[in-house]
């Protein structure tokens, strides 16, 4: 039993990392990330260490779920693809530029926040060396917001309206789409906090930072949402097993 | 089922409309990248035109910008594996639940 749980899970990394690999080809126009080289020293490593913390529980939290549930791997590669094909979508929004989502929805409802931190590190990583998207020095900044942050307003949503019996893909929608959201309100804050205006300081820097990002990413945000809750319809549909060793359909509303 | 069928393709066809409608009513505009105005508003807080002190490695490697289409290939790359992979696992549930649902399979795959 136990050597064969090591090669579904040498296999997953493996598969995780083919995937990442290729991912890291593809240069997206990531519009929340934070480019290479525009957070000074200090922060990087700052947001850097931050990040650790989560990055730990996150792989610690994916071992348990594949120990426990082995046969919900195909559900985390799911949640992988998602990423990788919401962040490819650049998408043209109402202010006139493009955007894309994060697509950490999915996962972060499905396997937890903290699990999600590994999925997004290995996709802002590759993109980092490979695509000139996002970068290296503001890895830590970038998986903050769209690995860490996102995916905890995600999860913290979607409970809150399992708990006060919200119809659970009303919540999926909400979760996935505020989630989204949030990700660029980190990246906004982040980007206040190392450029704070010299009138007004960090808090005028932010609400600049946010009247480029957040109209933008509003109907981004709402697509997120709409996707997220089709996926979820689909595995509802066809993946019931799986889900109810997740433990996402246990205590739901109906 | 043809209800939860209807709402599928109801709400995809809404996905389309809102990430399409903004090109035709805004048709003057450029579509460029967010990140871009980004740092335009740095640039705008700090007075000066900045200078982002650490440049993107594969951009140092190959001593330039990634071209407009080796890029666009990249990312279709990106899209292709995950959609592979996503109806890769949903074929196999849906074809999963067929099998469990016996002979009597009324319900269609998509």
């Amino acid at each position: 039993m136990n050597t064969r749980l090591n090669i579904r899970e040498k296999r997953f990394v493996a598969v995780v990392a083919a995937i990442a690999l290729v991912f890291g080809f593809t240069p997206v126009a990531s519009a929340m990330h934070i480019m290479e080289g525009y957070l000074p020293v200090g922060f990087s490593i700052a947001w850097g260490g931050i990040c650790i913390p989560f990055l730990i529980a996150g792989y610690l939290s994916i071992k348990k779920t594949l120990k426990e549930n082995p046969k919900t791997i195909t559900l985390l590669a799911m949640a992988g693809a998602y990423v990788f094909v919401l962040s490819s979508l650049k998408i043209p929004s109402v202010t006139g530029s493009c955007s894309h989502m994060t697509g950490t929805g999915l996962g972060a409802i499905l396997f937890g926040p903290a699990a999600v931190s590994i999925l997004g590190i290995i996709v802002l990583l590759f993109q980092a060396i490979l695509l000139a998207h996002g970068g290296l020095t503001t890895l830590g900044a970038n998986t903050f917001s769209m690995a860490i942050a996102g995916p905890f307003v995600t999860y913290g949503i979607f409970i809150l309206c399992k708990k006060i019996k919200i119809n659970r893909h009303v919540g999926v929608f909400l979760a996935a789409a505020i989630g989204d959201l949030f990700t660029y309100c980190v990246t906004a804050f982040q980007l206040a906090l190392a450029y704070p205006s010299e009138s007004g300081g960090v808090a005028a820097s932010m609400v600049k930072f946010l009247a480029v990002f957040a109209p933008t990413q509003l109907p981004l945000a709402i697509i997120e949402g709409i996707l997220t809750v089709v996926i979820i319809i689909g595995l509802e549909t066809y993946a019931q097993p799986e889900l109810n060793d997740l433990g996402y359909l246990t205590g739901g509303v109906k | 089922m043809t209800a939860t069928r209807k709402t599928v393709i109801g709400l995809l066809v809404l996905v389309v409309l809102i990430a399409l409608v903004p090109l035709f009513i805004l048709q003057d505009a450029e579509f460029g990248g967010s990140d871009d105005a980004g740092s335009g508003v740095v640039s705008e807080i700090t007075g000066t035109e900045y200078e982002p002190w650490f440049t993107p490695i594969f951009e140092t490697a190959i001593n330039g910008e990634i071209p407009g289409e080796v890029e666009s290939l990249f990312f279709c790359i990106q899209t292709g594996i995950g959609v592979g992979i996503i109806a890769f696992v949903m074929g196999r549930f849906v074809e999963r639940k067929k099998q469990e649902e016996g002979k009597t399979g009324k319900k269609k795959t998509k």
